[in-house]
């Protein structure tokens, strides 16, 4: 792993109102390295994706990509960080006004000023490395299952050939088949493109195959990381609890009010 | 509960309201002004808000043209003004009638649309996914509407003008039995530029405001379908307001002193 880690997070803050989300969160995120954040719903691990990626302001604190602050940037400045990430959304998040090859090219037209003719065969490249044949680029979202809309977020996401690739809760409402299927397709494209992943999930089965090191999000905090083989002799309660599923323990389910 | 303090609540709602709309119009106008532009995009729109308006906004011009010389003749037959009706309904029509009316049109069909749209792609991620993929959601999503209804709103309203003048026309020469020559002649005769003109500022204003108004709406929508559903009414009704309002503005501001 290199000194400086790919993303570097400090006493990372942030707030809804009264209720506070993210309470000096610190976490670091290794070059190459795959880190998955667990943690129950309402915890913060989709505020804190998106503070990372310039979608949320936090209220303080220090969130560094290769070393750069990246808080308070411009939004030309912005723009340019972003070009490193690649992002899959938890509903894929696909653009319903263009054709599936026009969805995983967009990047490549926006952000790398390719022309269309250029994007294309590189779009259904990547189609084909998540396991979608070319006849697919030609359709509309709307006429695509949950998974296969999921590998095309997943097409989109790495084809821009990102240095950091964010997963979020990439296998929630997919069949446990499609889910594995998934996970096989992240692990292998992280590794192909050498990127650091930071992925949000609460589906154990997916962290213990795409992660690296997992860290456990809890009332704002970090409050346990380690390798992923160390996750079930952690020692740590609220992790054992959650790794488990028990309603008893620790963890009490807050019901937002 | 103290009805001042729900007041004062109310009143800095609005204010914050007013603040976030003027800072958003203000991102939005930049966004139009500099590069780079998605003439695609802008094209799209501009058919979409003008050409597949044209039905809509037509129809409209066209009974409001004939109620209004059906109206002005049984009025102005009170006093043997009769002879005024044409050049009360080209003056109505071009002035008022014409940009009004297509802008409550538009505003329902288009400031509708667009909350819709853009609500959408706010819950489903969309616009978050359009920002990681390092482009402004601004620029690719919100200025080419506003360009697209800056300029095409104009376009249309000059067509409904041109309806609206044919609907009195009709009804003026079939049924009120005027004479075509001379009601055309009273058409023209005190027709002026600065009534067209005045009209298409108008629309040009209008077309900004449904833009606008479905634009904020739609990008500040939330809380799932129920949020995108309040987000396009919100959108209508803000703009047909808007529009009325602005329309007074503009009249006092051509016409006031003439």
């Amino acid at each position: 792993m290199a000194d400086t880690p790919k993303i570097e997070i400090r006493g990372l803050k942030k707030r809804f109102g009264s209720k506070v989300v993210l309470d000096g969160l610190d976490l670091d995120v290794g070059d190459g390295e795959s880190v998955v954040i667990i943690g129950g719903s309402g915890t913060g691990k989709s505020v804190l994706l998106k503070c990372i990626l310039g979608l949320l302001d936090p209220e303080a604190g220090s969130i560094k990509v290769d070393g750069q602050e990246v808080i308070g940037l411009s939004t030309r400045e912005r723009e340019q960080v972003n070009r490193k990430f690649g992002m899959l959304f938890q509903s894929a998040a696909l653009f319903d006004s263009l054709s599936v090859w026009e969805n995983v090219a967009f990047g490549l037209v926006s952000a790398q000023g390719k022309s269309k003719k250029e994007a294309k065969p590189i779009a259904l490249d990547k189609l084909a490395q998540v396991g979608l044949p070319p006849q697919v680029g030609e359709l509309q979202p709307s006429e695509l299952s949950g998974g296969m809309r999921k590998r095309v977020g997943l097409a989109r996401a790495i084809a821009t050939q990102p240095e950091i690739i964010f997963f979020d809760e990439p296998t929630t409402g997919l069949d446990p088949i499609m889910s594995d299927v998934i996970n096989d397709l992240i692990v292998d494209c992280v590794h192909r493109l050498g990127a650091s992943a930071l992925s949000i999930t609460h589906d154990m089965a997916s962290a213990r195959k795409i992660a690296h090191r997992i860290a456990m999000l809890y009332q704002g905090k970090i409050i346990w990381q380690g390798p992923v083989g160390d996750i079930d002799k952690s020692g740590n309660a609220h992790v054992d609890q959650f790794i488990h599923g028990r309603a008893d323990g620790p963890i009490r389910m807050q019901i937002p009010v | 509960m103290n009805p001042l303090a729900t007041v004062g609540r109310f009143f800095l709602a609005f204010l914050q309201q007013i603040g976030e709309l003027t800072i958003f119009a203000g991102r939005a106008v930049s966004h139009c002004v500099r590069p780079p532009f998605y003439f695609r995009h802008i094209g799209r729109q501009m058919l979409d808000i003008g050409y597949y308006s044209l039905p809509v906004v037509g129809l409209t011009a066209l009974f409001t043209g004939m109620v209004l010389a059906l109206q002005s003749y049984t009025g102005f037959a009170r006093f043997s003004a009769e002879g005024a009706v044409a050049t009360v309904v080209v003056l109505s029509v071009t002035r008022e009638l014409g940009p009004v009316i297509a802008g409550l049109m538009v505003a329902g069909r288009i400031g509708a649309s667009i909350a819709s749209e853009l609500g959408t792609m706010r819950v489903t991620e969309q616009i978050d996914a359009l920002y990681t993929l390092s482009t402004n959601p601004m620029k690719y999503l919100v200025a080419p509407r506003i360009i697209a209804g800056v300029l095409t709103l104009p376009l249309l309203v000059i067509v409904a003008d041109i309806i609206g003048v044919f609907g009195g026309y009709v009804v003026g020469v079939y049924k009120l039995e005027f004479n075509a020559a001379v009601y055309l002649k009273q058409t023209f005769d005190f027709l002026e530029f600065m009534d067209v003109f005045s009209g298409l500022v108008k629309a040009a204003v209008f077309g900004f405001i449904i833009t606008l108004m479905g634009c904020y709406h739609g990008y500040r929508s939330d809380g799932g379908a129920q949020g995108v559903g309040r987000a396009t009414t919100n959108a209508v009704v803000s703009a047909s307001i808007l529009i009325l309002v602005f329309n007074y503005a503009i009249t006092e501001l051509f016409f006031a002193t003439r």
